[in-house]
């Protein structure tokens, strides 16, 4: 770490595919970000040195800011004048990112913590192995054996209970003999993360075929997680096993100011420091090509998903195979041939770089984004739970009400925000689009603010909010969020066209607006952003905006891009299932929203005339 | 001058190719430097461990696990055959007795005294890596593989199923925009890599299974008739391990689409010759995509290697031939005419960086960078 002061910060994050810079700096007495550049990245042949794609970047901010950067294949440090930087600092989900197995005595106890122990580290979790997951064991062994994760995190039992079922697991990972993706010849990083007192039996099997590191337990206690240790040990071994295997990984550490971290980590960091900082719960979602990363904080509680293979490049197929083409087709707003949209996805798969160039395409693309997020979301939910197993205290009132250990922490009546990031969202070319995705995949309820991130810069804040907190949320709030506005929306669902429910609005150059919206309706109200209005709400019996079923409920609602949207097409959101009908309603919902440019026709542009 | 970094497929008739081919796993390399080897040659092998087979002999004989060592017949290190006797206890009455069988022949691996449990290893299983081309070994890395070098012609299609296979090319339509039907595949065909031109559908793939086709050549096929062939839908670009009794290349994309003339005629000039192939494709980092090398016999004269493309170098350039490979003009070739620098406003409302290419029939379009490939050669 350095010891002078930070004012010029230049950031990268190798992506799987594109590795993006950006300068940050210190004007008067704030922080901003100036400058972008990208490159494609370079862990691949022929170059196989991550470093050719961070200096290309690198070399555009420079071309962009006029400011040199770079001496030769050096990064200047400190900045003097014009020239160099303050500190260099990176993330990393090139080369697949960093893929973990996790194993644990009891599925949904201590597998389920190692679990989001993993993903909260920024780990794509390729598999979960329990003592009773019902596979046999042989199977568990062959499973081990086969998928080659750059890591394996092991817990298991609580401090003095079992001891034979976690060493079961650790003889399995011992006869699978498993072998790293990365490094020929090195032994498998593998996390111990279990009952303390089965640690000598742990070492005793693993410790000669394995690098084991022995960390405290995730589930020291039935009614206590306790993830960081094992999360900061992960991190740790990312940096030492894994990324010191990755072509040209070593040069690029050596040149960073602050720990590697990977991207979806640092993603974490940042949406967790808003959340912290705002005290409001919070889901953030990053849809990629390969990878859609849901993180939400609910009640404090941080929690991170990965949905492998939902994206929209390179698993765009994935999408529509797991969420099936009538959830596709139920979001066009035009009749499509079955045979044609197939196609058209899988020509999206083979050649993922490619963009829509008409507005049919875009369609389809928004479409399947909706799908993706939709899908990740409910992945999610089932993974951001509370303990389960844990004994609860009930009273005579208690009794009444069946909930149990281990209910889903993800409420969307107690959401307060949603953010977006990823190409598809932040690129969109309205942001009411990127608003309606949202909207449309998440179906929030009561009052929710919505933002999206303007470049995709979140990564690079996050690792920078490890260095400097300061200049990472100010950045965040003035250059990475925009705002796009807030969706009203109640719980329930009506016969279409029937009263859903009347609204007061109270703007803030005083004018009131009343109505009422019929069920199906969509409306949009210009509330810009940093205005702030009041909204009372009262819905119809058999909807509900949370103050319960039929009940009034007021609140204040904020402004943004896009502006207020009172949505009264209920939930969940149902189209039609005729054809012609659907096309009907999805055009008018784009049309009170203004989704689309009008021409609908054409191309990239009208051909010219022929050439002489 | 402009350029921009595009993507392109190779489609050429002479280029040096270097396969690395490496076991999976530390073994033997069975060929040295300077080598002259064919397409089926075995350049290294290795002994893939066998599977493990847990056995909880405590459980079974209802004994702690620390008693484990009296009741076993067997120990570490010791083969056993199948249904062989592994542990037995000892009761009053010989009628009570239970006895404790291999569920496979193998090797104990090793026995837990904290879990009761035996690891059963099955015998090893011998990899056999074949040379895929026929060329040159030029490197060997001991105890992993080796480098075969073959000058031959090239060709990259777009998305492929099934592995690697070889055999003689045989041309079993006239154009690159006629159809392969099943009609078109006859007796003759058995064992060859067959080129077809726009399309081949579900009939075609299954005679070509029944005949006994080593390869299918083809500029495209439907989605729905890629999945009735893999009998799932497939979500990922990551194939060639496909057990589909034949290997399927597909040169242009999902659709009826000719086959690129380029493409076409040079398979067509090697049409009788030996050629390997695989329908192997990852999308992801590290791109691999199903290719075409038809060997040209002479393996030693000293060329650059593939690694080198034009793309690599510097990026498509004004004059370029590309192809538009996304709707509306999805399949078209064209000729680059210029490069603007600036962001452009295209019919989504995306702003983006573009090229003007002129259509064979004269026109001047505008598309966005990313929506066009390099021919290379």
């Amino acid at each position: 770490m350095t010891s002078h002061p930070l004012r010029i910060i230049l950031a990268t994050d190798c992506g799987s595919t594109t590795t993006k810079a950006i300068l940050v700096q210190q004007l008067g007495d704030e922080y901003r970000q100036t400058h972008r550049g990208e490159a494609p990245t370079t862990v691949e042949a022929p170059f196989e040195d991550v470093t050719r794609g961070v200096l290309n970047a690198i070399q555009e901010v420079e071309e962009l800011s006029g400011r040199t950067i770079l001496d030769g294949e050096r990064i200047i440090t400190p900045a003097r004048g014009d020239t160099g930087v303050d500190i260099y600092i990176s993330t990393s989900s090139a080369g697949g990112g960093l893929q973990i197995m996790v194993a644990g005595v009891v599925k949904s106890m201590s597998t389920e913590s190692a679990q989001r122990c993993a993903l909260g580290a920024g780990a794509i979790v390729m598999d979960a192995l329990a003592a009773n997951d019902g596979r046999p064991s042989y199977e568990k062994i062959e499973r081990i054996r086969h998928l080659r994760p750059d890591m394996l995190l092991l817990a298991g039992g609580t401090d003095g209970g079992t001891i034979p079922h976690v060493v079961e697991i650790a003889e399995y990972i011992a006869a699978a003999d498993p072998r790293p993706r990365l490094g020929i010849g090195y032994q498998l990083p593998v996390i111990y993360a279990g009952n303390i007192d089965a640690r000598p039996q742990v070492q005793r099997i693993l410790g000669e075929r394995t690098a084991l590191s022995i960390t405290d337990n995730i589930r020291p206690v039935l009614e206590q997680e306790n993830l960081m240790p094992a999360r900061h040990k992960i991190h740790d071994l990312f940096l030492e096993h894994v990324m010191a295997q990755a072509p040209g990984y070593k040069k690029l550490i050596s040149w960073a100011g602050a720990p590697i971290i990977p991207t979806p980590a640092a993603v974490g960091m940042i949406i967790e420091t808003v959340a912290r900082r705002e005290g409001i719960n919070v889901i953030g979602v990053d849809i990629g090509g390969a990878t859609t990363d849901v993180f939400s904080v609910f009640q404090s509680i941080f929690n991170r998903t990965v949905s492998a293979n939902l994206g929209m490049s390179y698993s765009v197929s994935n999408v529509v195979a797991e969420a099936g083409l009538d959830n596709i087709r139920r979001w066009l707003p035009f009749a499509f041939d079955e045979q044609t949209l197939r196609n058209q996805i899988k020509n999206k798969m083979i050649r993922p770089t490619t963009i829509p160039q008409t507005l049919n395409d875009l369609q389809v693309e928004q479409a399947i984004a909706r799908e993706a997020l939709r899908l990740a979301l409910e992945q999610h939910k089932q993974l951001a739970v509370g303990l389960k197993g844990v004994q609860q205290e009930r009273s005579v009132s208690d009794a009444f009400e069946q909930t149990a250990s281990g209910q889903s922490l993800v409420d969307m009546f107690a959401l307060d925000l949603i953010i977006g990031s990823g190409g598809i969202l932040s690129h969109a070319p309205r942001r009411a689009q990127s608003m309606t995705m949202m909207v449309d995949a998440y179906a929030p309820l009561g009052i929710t603010r919505l933002a999206v991130d303007s470049i995709f810069m979140m990564p690079h804040l996050g690792v920078l909010s490890t260095v400097h907190e300061q200049a990472a949320t100010e950045v965040f709030a003035k250059d990475c969020l925009v705002p796009l506005g807030t969706c009203v929306a109640p719980n329930g669902t009506g016969k279409p066209g029937t009263p859903c429910f009347s609204y007061r609005l109270a703007l803030p150059d005083k004018r009131l607006l009343e109505g009422t919206l019929a069920v199906g309706d969509l409306q949009l109200f210009p509330l810009a952003t940093g205005q702030e209005a009041s909204l009372e709400v009262t819905p119809t019996k058999g909807f509900d905006f949370g103050a319960g079923n039929g009940k009034k409920f007021t609140g204040k609602v904020h402004g943004g891009v896009v502006g207020l949207l009172l949505d009264a097409r209920g939930r969940p959101i149902i189209t039609a299932r005729e054809e012609a009908a659907r096309v009907r309603q999805l055009q008018a919902w784009a049309k009170a929203v203004d989704l689309y440019p009008e021409e609908r026709e054409g191309n990239v542009e009208s051909r010219s005339q022929k050439t002489e | 001058m402009a350029h921009a970094y595009t993507p392109g497929l190779r489609v050429t008739p002479d280029a040096v190719i270097r396969k690395r081919r490496v076991l999976p796993l530390p073994g033997e390399v069975t060929v040295r430097e300077g080598d002259l080897v064919t397409a089926p040659t075995e350049v290294a092998r290795a002994e893939l461990p066998g599977k493990v087979y847990p056995v909880n002999v405590a459980n079974k004989l209802s004994i702690a696990p620390g008693e484990l060592s009296a009741y076993l017949l067997k120990r570490e290190g010791e083969s056993v055959a199948k249904d062989e006797t592994i542990a037995e206890n000892h009761p009053f009455m010989k009628w009570f007795q239970t006895q404790v069988r291999a569920p496979t022949s193998g090797r104990i691996e090793s026995i837990s005294h904290i879990t009761g449990q035996l690891f059963l290893r099955e015998p090893p299983e011998l990899i056999r890596l074949s040379a895929y081309i026929d060329g040159t070994v030029i490197e060997v890395t001991p105890g992993q593989g080796a480098v075969v070098e073959s000058h031959c012609a090239f060709i990259q299609g777009i998305f492929g199923v099934g592995g690697e296979t070889h055999g003689e090319i045989a041309l079993a339509v006239r154009n690159p925009e006629e159809i392969l039907t099943a009609e078109h595949l006859n007796i003759e065909h058995q064992g060859r890599i067959v080129v077809g031109g726009a399309l081949a559908a579900r009939e075609t793939f299954a005679r070509a299974r029944a005949l006994g086709v080593r390869a299918l050549v083809v500029g495209g096929v439907h989605d729905h008739d890629l999945k009735s062939l893999l009998g799932y839908d497939l979500g990922v670009a990551i194939t060639g391990t496909e057990r589909i009794g034949f290997t399927l290349i597909i040169t242009e994309g999902f659709g009826t689409i000719p086959m690129a003339k380029r493409t076409f005629d040079l398979l067509a000039a090697h049409a009788g010759q030996q050629a390997s192939c695989s329908g192997a494709t990852q999308i992801r980092a590290g791109v691999i995509r199903p290719e075409v090398l038809i060997p040209h016999g002479n393996v030693s004269q000293p060329q650059q290697p593939y690694a080198t493309s034009k793309t690599e170098e510097g990026g498509i350039q004004v004059g370029d031939v590309i192809r538009i490979i996304r709707e509306p003009y999805f399949g078209v070739l064209a000729r680059v005419k210029d490069l603007p620098s600036e962001l452009q406003k295209i019919a989504t409302e995306s702003h983006v960086r573009v090229l003007m290419a002129t259509l064979p029939d004269g026109h001047d379009i505008t598309l966005p960078r990313a929506n066009v490939e390099m021919i290379e050669g």
